[in-house]
């Protein structure tokens, strides 16, 4: 299969930080590469570079077969953009915004027009299409950021945390906007510091810490690496305790005593009623049992042996 | 892929880098429609201003409102105008933390665009409040006595002025880490030169050691310039000396702006 974007030893730094020490990464034509990172770990100034805001110090990238710092122009008439940064104007209405960059983009007045009104109409924000921008609540905010980067239907999507901050529901919207891309034949590359939507939309995961590629693949081979879910058992007597955490042994790896509960990481979902028999031949009281995926902060912990940093993020 | 897209255009023509401008210039007028208030603020405080130093200081300094008046109107068109490049330094700022400047900067346009249609909307905006301030002092007797193509030179020189000058603005609003701090350094900058300068007292009236610096300052030259095509006297001079002041301003301030841009 082709490669839509190729990186080789990515540098970048600020000061005295090094937002990226040697990135690799490698995504396929049509595809979804999910990169997935706490807080400062360089994710966005890969983004940048990719998309041509930022020259990295040493490396090289390719987006479409070009290269990101000697044809960065031809690079930006295949890419699409939207995060963080990479936003719309706040005191022009919807229509307004997306009209702009129609006219940008080389289009006609009629035709930045009608591109708008297709877009707004698909993003459920015709009826906000005459309002500031400003205005918009966070989920139509982030659907108009996306709506404004797909103007010029770019062959090439880059979606820098597209739902951070955003509730479950708004969540699942940009989540269907992206797989309607896909299905398309986008090329997406998502940075997200949630394992879930890495999951859920992400064939490919590359997670990076300090600016290093520490693990990727596919999300299943990353959950066997990781032990993707966790179970949790607490017997509704304590004097059970024990027994339960027998019984968890035996079918999983390791398992810790946490608050009251046998927590254990798990990779095959059929441990669930595995345990769920042996409790009951062993006559445990079950008080709550539950199977939960990893959190990145899990993820990281298993892959680096150090939690997730909150360190302050490098945007810049 | 590789060979379909090295067809594409490799830079953008400087014709389609005009369009893209007029495109960004649109949407910082089109701005003043969801916002009024900016409407006003280029409108209500150019006649107060000439309301308050015609009235409030004319008796004093010249014993006669509308004698100041015409002496003094030229200093505040150049006062209002420097005044006004701040906003380009606002909006570019605005733009640089909101994310609007990252979004320009990933479209296939000419690099240039975004600066140059802010810059081109704002010298719109300024030469509308140029004519509110020529329009007030008229209606309370300011009279421009060399004809309307010299009237027409002054908005050009000093539409020319403030596009020199708007590179300090440009600077500041890539150094302000918020917007609103683009006004305080504009301001810190802007106030002790406009009025250390004979927009608004003569030359003569001022200490000596003062007079060294009012002479040499570039509103000074800029505000001559203007007096002698709105109401008489030698241009040329003060022309070119005024738009050496500004050429000195860009020359200095423009790529210290890139840099910053580039660097971010």
């Amino acid at each position: 299969m082709t490669k839509a974007i190729v990186a080789e030893g990515l540098v970048k730094s600020f000061g005295q930080t090094k937002a990226l020490d040697g990135v690799d990464l490698a995504v396929s034509s049509g595809t979804v590469l999910g990169l997935l990172g706490p807080n400062g770990a360089g994710k966005t100034t890969a983004v940048r570079i990719l998309a041509t805001l930022l020259a990295p110090d040493a490396g090289m990238a390719r987006v479409g077969g070009l290269d990101v710092v000697k044809d960065a122009h031809r690079v930006r008439s295949l890419i699409g953009l939207t995060g963080q940064y990479a936003s719309v104007d706040e005191s022009l209405t919807g229509a307004e915004n997306l009209r702009l960059l129609g006219r940008l983009l080389g289009m006609s007045r009629p035709d930045a027009r009608a591109r708008a009104a297709e877009l707004l109409r698909g993003f459920h924000l015709d009826d906000a299409a005459d309002r500031a921008a400003k205005t918009y609540s966070g989920g139509m905010r982030r659907r108009l950021d996306l709506a404004a980067s797909l103007i010029g239907r770019p062959k090439l999507l880059f979606l820098d945390e597209p739902t951070t901050g955003l509730d479950p529901r708004a969540r699942n919207e940009v989540w269907e906007i992206v797989r309607g891309l896909v299905a398309e034949g986008v090329t997406v590359l998502l940075t997200t510091q949630y394992l879930d939507e890495a999951d859920q939309l992400a064939g490919e995961i590359v997670v990076i810490d300090h600016g290093r590629v520490i693990a990727s693949g596919t999300p299943a081979e990353l959950k066997r690496q990781t032990g993707a879910q966790v179970l949790a058992v607490r017997p509704l007597l304590d004097g059970d305790t024990e027994k339960v955490r027998a019984v968890v042994a035996e079918l999983a790896a390791k398992a810790e005593l946490e608050n009251g509960f046998i927590t254990a990481r798990v990779t095959d979902p059929a441990v669930l009623p595995a345990v769920v028999r042996r409790l009951d031949d062993a006559g445990v009281t079950v008080g709550e049992l539950a199977l939960r995926t990893s959190t990145l902060d899990e993820v990281f912990l298993a892959l680096t042996g150090h939690r997730a940093e909150d360190s302050v993020e490098v945007t810049k | 892929m590789t060979t379909l897209n090295t067809t594409l255009p490799a830079r953008v023509s400087p014709l389609v880098g005009l369009r893209q401008t007029a495109s960004l210039a649109w949407r910082g007028l089109v701005q003043i429609r969801h916002n009024p208030m900016e409407l006003g603020d280029l409108s209500f405080q150019p006649i107060m201003f000439v309301l308050l130093f015609t009235y409030l200081f004319g008796g004093a300094v010249m014993g006669d409102p509308v004698k100041y008046l015409q002496f003094m109107l030229p200093g505040i068109i150049v006062q209002s105008g420097l005044m006004a490049t701040m906003n380009t330094g606002m909006g570019l700022s605005t733009d640089l933390h909101k994310g609007f400047f990252d979004r320009l900067q990933s479209l296939p346009i000419a690099r240039w665009s975004p600066l140059a249609g802010r810059v081109v909307s704002d010298v719109v905006k300024q030469g509308w409040s140029m004519t509110i301030l020529l329009a007030t002092g008229y209606l309370i007797g300011f009279r421009a006595t060399q004809g309307v193509v010299a009237v027409l030179a002054a908005f050009g020189l000093m539409l020319t002025f403030s596009l020199l000058a708007s590179w300090f603005a440009v600077f500041c609003g890539t150094i302000a880490d918020e917007p609103e701090k683009v006004m305080m350094y504009g301001f810190t900058a802007i106030f002790p030169l406009s009025f250390l300068s004979n927009a608004y007292v003569p030359t003569a009236t001022l200490p000596g050691w003062l007079q060294a610096f009012v002479k040499i300052n570039p509103v000074t030259q800029l505000g001559d310039a203007l007096r002698g095509l709105l109401t008489g006297g030698p241009v040329a001079q003060h022309a070119l000396l005024g738009l050496l002041g500004g050429l000195v301003i860009a020359v200095i301030c423009a790529p210290l702006a890139l840099l910053r841009l580039k660097r971010r």
